[in-house]
């Protein structure tokens, strides 16, 4: 069954947006449009990778979180923490100071996500050594890449991994810890600390699995700016000690790196980060060009995670402080008898019963109607819709391109005096008056934009 | 519908492109995924071979919603023998073009698998023709 309705954490602020087509230009899905000036994403294009955000010249698109204060809805508070969060920042910074403060800003509990990886691995080794499983198996880790499959690239969502990724392993590991304590479920506050806005759309709607057992999600620049100040304010955060329950291993301090999956893969492995470097590789994957690839994690940010946009600090320096964090853990490969009671590796038949995810389903939004013979005349009245147009690809039409314009103009989203090409024709024949196309240049663009300003 | 492309000879970077816009139309026409993959299949293999064996070619590929037809039409040095063209394993592919990781000679049995019919014509010295047909939604669900 496809499900209509997606959670997107990314929002446009009308306030603020002014219109300038930056976002409408670099969503790599077509999912922009604007109207009455302001940028419009559609739900079910939008495969939350941050890239508008990123290119907005005016902070307009936000990523919408959990307030702060819902921690304290719940007895038992729990960071969930990405290992990113830690190359966040200078390496003068100990871990254990970063910790400190989370717990001074009320949190009772400082988890890391890739204690999950433990559990995973082996998952992962079982579900490739399937008979039948369509190659190259690909990581259903980045839950922007996952939606990417499903709208552009419908065929290929039968190799997704039907694992859940490393951070539902710890919820789901989190939860257990506390119940077996006699712990009520809601008094059990699980947030986590997000790099991106696709982790935040995969909990608040997830593919393939019912509900997260993530009670909230915070935002990492946030947290960052928090645990930044308190430390320059020179808190006293050294002193408070976590217990450690073990040590994060190398492997899950760089799983959500570029190649921090890949390299624990087993056959043919193959990193790609950047979304447009996934959509190449993706197409090549459809078309059968490369075959003998067995696994491949793809992540929509450049240098993964690290580079989220919800990341403060550069990339590059966030990769140099995780690798050097990474030398100094033990390796996943020789994890020994002596560990603690509550280490994740004790719940692994538990938590392995609860991995997989059910399978995740094509949602195809290239087709230009339901119905095939519809879709054929629709398709060739585009076709004749591209003749007529510029192709400039202007956006003043306020979609991405001509054949966007064309496409939405044959699905009846849009019409064809949008292009300004074709208004001035109209003008000179004398099909439309100056009224007439200001009053739809106004629909698109509003009114300010009209205005002579000085 | 019908829709038309052109092959390079030779040249490889630019190899699987018509199969590449072919599924891009595909899916605008809302065909079913796995009807897709076995076209886009097929038609790569295809293309590559003009690409591989001939000088260059035409694609016509002619939609409508019941079946997909598709022709390439080669100018090139032909097929002699088909039969034996057909059989697993058998190619005349140059040292170079296994190099690049062609070569294996499964690009037609492996069309013939992926089409529910396939029909292929060739003179020698003049050039080929292969013709790809393919019936729509007749893939029982999960296969
Ligand atoms: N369009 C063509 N023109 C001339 N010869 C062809 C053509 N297509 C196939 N052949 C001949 O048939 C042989 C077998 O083709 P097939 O596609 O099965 O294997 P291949 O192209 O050699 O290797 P592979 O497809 O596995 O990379 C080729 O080696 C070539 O001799
Ligand atoms: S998050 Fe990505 S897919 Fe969604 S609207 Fe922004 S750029 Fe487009
Ligand atoms: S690469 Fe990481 S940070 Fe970027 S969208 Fe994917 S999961 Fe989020
Ligand atoms: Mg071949």
């Amino acid at each position: 069954m496809e499900n209509k309705f997606f959670h997107h954490a990314l929002k446009v602020r009308d306030d603020q947006c002014i219109g300038c087509t930056h976002c409408m230009t670099v969503c790599p899905t077509e999912a922009i449009r604007v109207r009455n000036g302001k940028a419009v994403i559609i739900d079910d294009r939008c495969v939350d990778c941050g890239m508008c955000l990123r290119s907005c010249p005016v902070k307009a698109i936000h990523i919408e979180h959990d307030d702060f204060s819902r921690i304290f809805d719940f007895k038992q508070r729990i960071a969930l923490v990405p290992s990113v969060l830690i190359g966040q920042f200078p390496e003068e910074i100990s871990v254990t100071q970063i910790y400190s403060v989370l717990m001074e800003l009320g949190f009772t509990a400082v988890y890391e996500v890739e204690h999950g990886v433990e559990i995973l691995q082996h998952a992962m080794r079982r579900f490739m050594a399937q008979q039948g499983q369509s190659k190259p198996v690909i990581s259903s880790f980045c839950p922007a890449v996952v939606r990417l499959i499903q709208v552009r690239f419908p065929a290929l969502t039968e190799n997704i991994m039907l694992l859940k990724p490393p951070l539902d392993i710890a919820a789901h590991h989190i939860k257990k810890l506390y119940t077996d304590q006699g712990i009520e479920g809601h008094e059990i506050g699980i947030f986590y600390i997000t790099p991106c806005a696709a982790k935040i759309a995969a909990i608040k709607s997830p593919v393939g699995e019912e509900r997260s057992p993530i009670s909230g999600v915070i935002n990492m620049d946030f947290i960052f700016n928090k645990i930044f100040r308190s430390i320059k304010q020179g808190g006293k955060n050294e002193a408070c000690l976590l217990p450690e329950i073990n040590p994060l291993t190398k492997e899950g301090v760089m799983w959500s790196l570029t190649h921090g999956e890949a390299s624990q893969a087993q056959g043919r492995c193959l990193a790609i980060d950047e979304i447009h470097n996934v959509m190449d590789f993706l197409e090549k994957i459809e078309n059968d060009e490369i075959t003998d690839i067995d696994f491949l994690e793809l992540r929509a940010c450049d240098e993964s995670c690290a580079g989220g946009v919800l990341a403060a600090a550069n990339r590059f320096l966030t990769v140099e402080r995780m690798k050097k964090r990474a030398k100094n853990q033990p390796s996943i490969h020789d994890q020994t008898a002596e560990n603690h009671p509550q280490a994740i590796s004790n719940y692994e038949q538990y938590l392995l019963q609860n991995i997989s995810i059910e399978e995740v389903n094509p949602r195809s939004m290239l087709k230009l109607d339901e119905d095939m013979s519809e879709a054929m005349r629709k398709m060739n009245q585009r076709n004749k819709l591209m003749n007529v147009l510029p192709k400039v690809d202007c956006g003043a039409c306020g979609a991405p391109g001509c054949q966007a314009l064309a496409e939405d103009i044959v699905q009846g989203k849009a019409g064809i005096e949008q292009c300004f090409f074709i208004r001035n024709r109209q003008l000179t024949a004398g099909q439309l008056d100056m009224a007439g196309s200001t009053a739809i240049i106004q629909k698109i663009w509003g009114n300010k934009k009209l205005k002579n300003t000085d | 519908m019908l829709f038309d492309f052109e092959i390079q000879g030779g040249d490889f970077a630019t190899a699987g492109n018509a199969s590449s816009q072919i599924k891009k139309i595909l899916k605008q026409l809302n065909v079913d995924h796995r009807d897709i993959k076995r076209i886009v299949v097929a038609l790569y293999e295809a293309e590559v071979n003009v690409v591989a064996h001939a000088f260059g070619g035409k694609i016509s590929a002619e939609i409508n919603t019941t079946e997909v037809r598709i022709r390439l039409v080669d100018e090139g040095p032909g097929i002699p023998d088909i039969e034996l063209a057909m059989q697993q394993g058998y190619s005349t592919a140059s040292p170079e073009v296994r190099e690049m990781g062609f070569g294996a000679g499964m690009g037609l049995p492996n069309m013939k698998k992926n089409t529910d019919e396939m029909h292929i014509t060739s003179v020698v010295d003049e050039g080929t023709t292969v013709e790809l047909i393919f019936f729509l939604n007749q893939t029982p669900p999960n296969h």
